[in-house]
């Protein structure tokens, strides 16, 4: 294609960047996108920021796109209003298309191309179990509590809760959320059983020393301070909320669980990306220079996100619930901030890249807790990965913003064939291999491992 | 006029006084009746001692429909300001009066902001298309509705368009249904089971049926209407139809028999029937019930938002229960008094209908 096309509805995607060095890299004629009035789910959470950033700042605007932002009651009703065609995509969970992709819960094929932040969640206690919980904890020489804090020092306390016949319940938002694996990932690691689910008891709850429940973020709060449960893992503001109001103390971030963890992505079905492909382009576009300018200059535009997303059309909380963890702070224990500069990240490690091996570790975590009820080869964890996970539409979306000049070419892995490196920055300490997920189960304490299944409530096989 | 006689002349300016006097009084009671319904009762005495009426006796009136009521008001107002601030929630205090009003004022500044941002967007886009244009005048343009998000008063007009649409579907399936039921045992017999069963069921077990039912059966490119318009409207429909199906049926029913006999002698078709004799006699049977059926219907939509987090005022409740921020409470207080206000005056609206139609002394 080297004649100028008459209009751009004739220019092909590979042209499309031609064209625009034709028009001058600042105005770039945006993509011919088949739909150019779109409708976005979200849920109210600050890691939805790059949603509420691209329209605020007029990034969507600039791809020709119209988008509505909407935010929805639940995790449930937003999957299934994005399968329905209600919403044209949404701000999810990783966890969610590929729970969907593989039939757990609603089965549907939903993709991603975008992964929306690393980071951002914490887990918090009521007030009465870390008043428990707090001599078992060692103490740094300014008797603050060491950090990262270990779940070694709640097991004595949950057991002290079953001698005075009171179950220990806890919440988190969905069976295939992030929160959901961190959390069991570090009751685990204390020795701590968060319970198995099988095929026909889809509770979570088989073998549990800890009971893990849904409750819907924003309402964790009010739930743990009517005492239905003891202890909460979700993203902010729902953590520092806890501080403010006095009903709970977080015990950790998810950074320490898991050093720069995935935690959501953007999330559309199968269906939509292939009628679609130009348009999701286009979000993919708009979605990337708003995490950019999130993370540019150290968060310098840190503040004035704060500002927009406490909007009520967007997360809607005070500013200064929002402002401590978008600003890289975290308070604990009321009065005891601590830095925690990489609390959200939106850019920075290659944030925005839907890597294979996040996949893959979801589905190891799925198989771990029994959401996979049988064993799986390796070769179909990267098989599921890739169907869910699409790198090669981010790459295409960050090559023309390289070309447009709105993106630098150093910012993106343009080699990776979509597996991180060895990863070591867990909190027991267990080397995670994307490419060996069987091998990886096998290390894992308490978890079905090999060809290990419930039956009855029992562990079988192995 | 000469056939007057000489007394009545001496007579006349005095009567033709007492007659205008009459007529006043009597307009003065029509006008009463009718400010009644509307809601304006207090006008009346005014109205009366304007007339030229015993100010005392009127002055009681007024306390009695104007004085009481406020005072009541003021009395709740004082005594939820003094209240408020010492039930301590985890979202702060309950708002008083007035952080209530304050957030008034902050929705009305919210709506105006919307618009201006509205307004600024159509002027990016008209530049934006104009500089394509100056360009390349082949290139195509495009021109996008504002997408941005729905202010209060938005809300406030989807409620009302659901709750109508739902309404009138509601009342076009329950007239015709009850008329039936009405006229002919046979069909009130069987109908009569499936009435007693459905009435009671809540509209919040019915919204998961019709979500699905809706889903299944309208495409999602670009429908006429928008999936979740439907699902409330629906779900409104089958809540708000029953009242109105009860009452047309009664209203129905209890004709006069000697007008059906004269209907019958007259040999009129079962159609003219029905047009002339039935639908007269019962309708204020009809709106009756119709009334009743607008004020489930709001109550209903206001829940089915809620819970489907369709578009409208309930969605601004949860949406705003979501927030937790510290205003969140006083926007939902200001959200409760307008599903309140709005509730009153569709009640008006309807009690002003029915007393057009019915046949009582206020024609």
């Amino acid at each position: 294609m080297t004649r100028f096309p008459a209009s751009p509805r004739t220019a092909l995607l590979s042209a499309a960047a031609t064209l625009a060095l034709t028009l001058g890299a600042a105005q770039a004629a945006p993509l011919d996108v088949e739909k150019d009035q779109l409708k976005l789910g979200f849920i109210k959470l600050t890691d939805m920021a790059p949603l509420a950033i691209a329209a605020e700042k007029g990034f969507f605007e600039d791809e020709g796109l119209s988008v509505t932002l909407e935010p929805q009651a639940n995790w449930k009703v937003l999957l299934d209003r994005v399968i329905s065609g209600e919403l044209d995509g949404a701000h999810m969970l990783a966890g969610q298309p590929l729970g969907a992709t593989i039939g757990f819960g609603t089965q549907a094929n939903v993709v991603t191309a975008f992964s929306m932040d690393l980071n951002g969640n914490g887990i918090t206690l009521s007030n009465e179990v870390w008043e428990r919980m707090k001599p078992n904890l060692p103490k740094g020489p300014d008797g603050k509590p060491l950090h990262p804090i270990k779940a070694d020092a709640l097991k004595p306390v949950i057991a002290q809760y079953r001698a005075e016949g009171k179950p220990f319940t806890m919440g988190m938002v969905f069976p295939v959320s992030t929160h959901n694996y961190e959390l069991r990932y570090w009751l685990a690691a204390g020795g701590i059983n968060p319970g198995y689910y099988a095929p026909n008891d889809v509770s979570g709850q088989i073998q549990a020393d800890a009971l893990l429940s849904v409750t819907p973020p924003p309402q964790m709060p009010a739930t743990l301070e009517a005492g239905t449960i003891f202890g909460y893992s979700v993203g902010e503001p729902w953590n520092q909320q806890a501080v403010m109001k006095g009903i709970g103390v977080p015990v950790i971030t998810d950074t320490e669980i898991w050093k720069n963890n995935p935690e959501k992505v953007f999330g559309v079905t199968e269906g939509w990306a292939a009628k679609n492909p130009k348009t999701h382009l286009a979000l993919v576009k708009a979605l990337i220079r708003a995490a950019m300018w999130l993370d540019e200059n150290d968060n310098a535009n840190r503040a004035e996100a704060v500002k927009i997303l406490a909007k009520s059309e967007y997360v809607g909380a005070d500013a200064k619930v929002i402002a401590n963890s978008m600003t890289g702070t975290f308070e604990y224990e009321k009065g005891d901030k601590r830095a925690v500069p990489d609390f959200n990240v939106f850019f920075r490690y290659n944030a925005t890249y839907p890597f294979y091996s996040d996949a893959v570790w979801y589905l190891t975590q799925m198989r771990r807790w029994g959401q996979i009820a049988e064993a799986k080869p390796d070769s179909w964890y990267d098989e599921t990965a890739r169907k869910v996970y699409k790198p090669e539409i981010y790459l295409k979306a960050a090559r023309m913003l390289v070309e447009e000049g709105k993106a630098k070419e150093a910012d993106f892995p343009w080699a990776s064939d979509g597996y991180k490196p060895l990863d070591e920055g867990f909190i027991d300490g267990i080397a995670y291999d994307g490419r060996k997920p069987n091998e990886y189960l096998t290390k894992l304490p308490i978890g079905l491992k090999g060809g290990q299944a419930l039956q009855g409530g029992q562990l079988v096989g192995g | 006029m000469t056939s007057v006689t000489e007394a009545s002349t001496l007579s006349s300016a005095e009567a033709m006084r007492a007659r205008r006097k009459a007529r006043l009084a009597h307009g003065l009671n029509r006008t009463a009746a009718t400010l009644q319904i509307v809601g304006l009762g207090w006008l009346s005495p005014l109205l009366r001692m304007a007339a030229g009426d015993s100010p005392r006796q009127q002055g009681q009136e007024l306390w009695q429909q104007m004085g009481v009521p406020l005072t009541a008001l003021m009395l709740f107002l004082a005594a939820w300001a003094w209240l408020a601030p010492q039930v301590n929630t985890s979202l702060g205090a309950i708002p008083g009066p007035a952080q209530v009003w304050e957030q008034v004022g902050n929705l009305r500044a919210d709506h105006q902001a919307e618009r201006a941002k509205e307004a600024a967007f159509y002027d990016r886009q008209a530049k934006r298309n104009a500089e394509l244009l100056a360009k390349d005048p082949a290139a195509e343009v495009k021109t996008r509705p504002y997408a941005g998000k729905p202010t209060y008063l938005d809300q406030i007009i989807t409620s009302l368009k659901t709750v109508f649409t739902g309404f009138l579907l509601g009342a076009l399936v329950a007239v015709p249904l009850g008329v039936a039921c009405g006229l002919s045992r046979t069909v009130n017999a069987a109908m009569n089971p499936l009435i007693q069963i459905f009435k009671p069921v809540s509209p919040l077990a019915w919204l998961p049926l019709v979500t699905m039912v809706v889903s299944a059966t309208v495409s999602s490119d670009n429908p006429t209407f928008e999936k979740s318009f439907l699902t409330s409207a629906v779900t409104v429909t089958l809540c708000s139809l029953w009242p109105t199906l009860i009452n047309t049926a009664v209203g129905v029913s209890s004709i006069d028999k000697d007008l059906m006999n004269v209907g019958k002698v007259l040999q009129l078709s079962g159609p003219t029937m029905v047009r002339r004799l039935v639908l007269p006699s019962a309708l204020p049977y009809i709106f009756t019930g119709l009334r009743l059926s607008l004020g489930v219907g709001w109550m209903v939509l206001i829940a089915a938002e809620m819970l489907a987090q369709n578009p409208g005022l309930g969605k601004f409740v949860w949406d705003e229960f979501q927030n937790g921020s510290s205003s969140s409470l006083a926007r939902i207080m200001v959200a409760v008094f307008t599903i309140g206000l709005i509730g009153f005056l569709l009640d008006r609206v309807m009690l002003a209908f029915q007393a057009a139609v019915s046949h009582t002394g206020t024609r």
